[in-house]
């Protein structure tokens, strides 16, 4: 079904009995052209595009548990391109011109709002590095405008510009970032790639890679062997896991990234906000909670949930810049399975077993990338060579020294 | 998260700095293929779900660095030694 205005109307004045399910739950079938592990927003929008933009229908994707049930589910739903390396902006914008059409091309309302990215500075040093920053995203195409402290206070009033240890001076803004609704981002990929062919397996957990020869036959998984003729892992934060199957080890360690959000309160805040001096950024959803999340724990872990003391940290972060969020209580805080790889940057890459292709390492940023990952890691896989925007995601850049180091951390959160 | 220092007693980590896994042995240079040792021992990382030894730093404490063993999965922590005796003992670097 095509959903429309009329359909909504039509379906409502038939008291909601006649809507189908968005997608079949689909039960493995013995072989596949190409098998994807993980049913997330990379893997399924993976599938979306292998399906639409290279006619392989032949496909499958494998998620252990539901479908979103992993970072795509726990993520903070910011999506931006304001990067500063050449390697990484193409990627970033590519992405950011999908998610501006994204609801047409889905017929999905992934909610998709751009509000606006400020990241604020707070000293003339921080002013420059911004303005450079700014610079490089303008002359990629990007949109960036370097705004002063009084532009900024009459846009968001709320913070605390006279703050005696970290003033704000002013930011750097990109309009067209802003934030989309990360579970419809997962329903809307399933329902476009099911409605072209391809099998959406819940409830299937991949135990084993078939390898004859240095090329993949298939997997071993909860549900019985799949044989696949190719084989994508997109399973963030197991990626380590996954990629020893195959007798590979990555340079990837798993983090706990938190994220909290308060009671539901009315607009407050416009954009999307995050504090130049400290490990805190901030957006207001929908339905009035204030979202903010910071750094990682800093100590390996596949928990799923962190400690109190980073928590801690986040909010002093938020306390400093908008002494305001001190007067609202925080209804739940949750951690997420992060790949933090050692530069800090992602790889959409070919591995050394023929066959077997790799989408991991996102670190904190995995859900602004979800559309152009699985453009790139879909590309890829049909055409067997990295696509244009991808192309410096390589694995083996860490042998070869050609690190993308954007932040210049990776995984050592003391760096950060 | 609580770490038990053998020098110091059970401290709250935020008392703790940590740098990673306690199993990558720096390879010697003079061994043939060593850039790719050196590239494993810099970058690849076995990173399991499960027991982890890994190097801690009591930086709010007694300054000893710590070899930690954890889980993973459940952050309990079944032994902790001071790392400089144990650092000789390591497993060879992986390839």
């Amino acid at each position: 079904m095509r959903y429309s205005a009329l359909a909504l109307a039509w379906n409502a004045f038939t008291g909601n009995r006649h809507w189908a399910p968005a997608w079949r739950d689909a039960s493995p079938r013995d072989a596949y052209d190409v098998v994807v592990i993980g049913g997330g927003g990379h893997g399924l929008a993976t599938a979306y595009y292998l399906a639409k933009e290279h006619g392989i229908h032949n496909v499958a994707v494998l998620e252990k548990g539901w479908i979103g049930s992993g970072n795509a589910g726990r993520n903070t739903t910011i999506i931006r391109s304001n990067y500063l390396l050449p390697g990484n902006i193409p990627f970033y914008e590519w992405s950011m011109k999908l998610w501006e059409n994204l609801e047409r091309e889905l017929n999905y309302n992934v909610m998709v709002s751009q509000r606006g990215v400020l990241n604020l500075y707070h000293s003339d040093v921080q002013r420059d590095v911004f303005a450079r920053r700014g610079n490089a995203m303008r002359l990629h195409g990007v949109d960036a405008e370097l705004i002063d402290r009084e532009r900024l206070r009459a846009a968001v009033p709320c913070l605390d510009y006279d703050n005696a240890r970290f003033p704000i001076e002013g930011a750097l803004l990109q309009r067209r970032g802003g934030t989309a609704r990360h579970d419809a981002v997962v329903w809307g990929y399933a329902r476009g790639a099911d409605g072209r062919g391809v099998d959406i397996v819940q409830n299937c957990e991949v135990t084993g890679i078939g390898i004859v020869n240095g090329r993949v036959t298939g997997v071993e998984t909860s549900r019985g062997t799949i044989s696949a003729k190719k084989i994508a892992v997109s399973v963030a934060g197991h990626s380590s896991l996954v990629a020893a199957m195959a007798g590979l080890r990555l340079p990837i360690e798993s983090h706990v990234l938190q994220a909290c959000v308060t009671e539901g309160v009315k607009p407050l805040l416009h954009h999307v906000i995050t504090f130049g001096a400290g490990h805190f950024y901030v957006s207001q959803s929908d339905k009035g909670g204030l979202v903010f999340g910071g750094d990682i724990d800093g100590y390996n872990s596949y928990a799923g949930r962190g400690n109190l003391p980073t928590i801690e940290d986040v909010c002093e972060g938020g306390m400093a810049i908008m002494p305001g969020l001190g007067r609202l209580r925080i209804l739940r805080s949750w951690g997420g399975v992060v790949d933090m790889s050692m530069d800090g940057s992602p790889i959409i890459d070919r591995t050394p077993v023929a066959g077997l292709y790799l989408n991991a390492g996102w670190c904190y940023g995995g859900f602004k990338a979800t559309p152009a990952a699985g453009w790139c890691l879909a590309h890829l896989i049909a055409r067997d060579e990295p696509h244009a925007v991808a192309s410096a995601y390589r694995l083996d850049r860490f042998a070869a020294g050609r690190l993308i180091d954007e932040r210049g951390a990776g995984a050592q959160a003391n760096l950060h | 998260m609580r770490i038990p220092c053998p020098h110091c007693g059970t401290r709250d980590a935020r008392e703790f700095a940590y740098l990673g896994d306690a199993t990558v042995q720096r390879p010697d240079a003079s061994t043939t293929r060593a850039p790719e040792r050196f590239a494993a021992y810099v970058y690849l990382r076995d990173n399991p779900a499960g027991v982890h030894r890994e190097l801690w730093y009591h930086s709010s404490g007694c300054h000893s660095w710590l070899v930690v063993t954890r889980d993973t999965l459940t952050h309990a922590i079944s032994a902790v030694t001071a790392a400089a005796p144990t650092a000789s003992l390591g497993s060879e670097a992986k390839p």
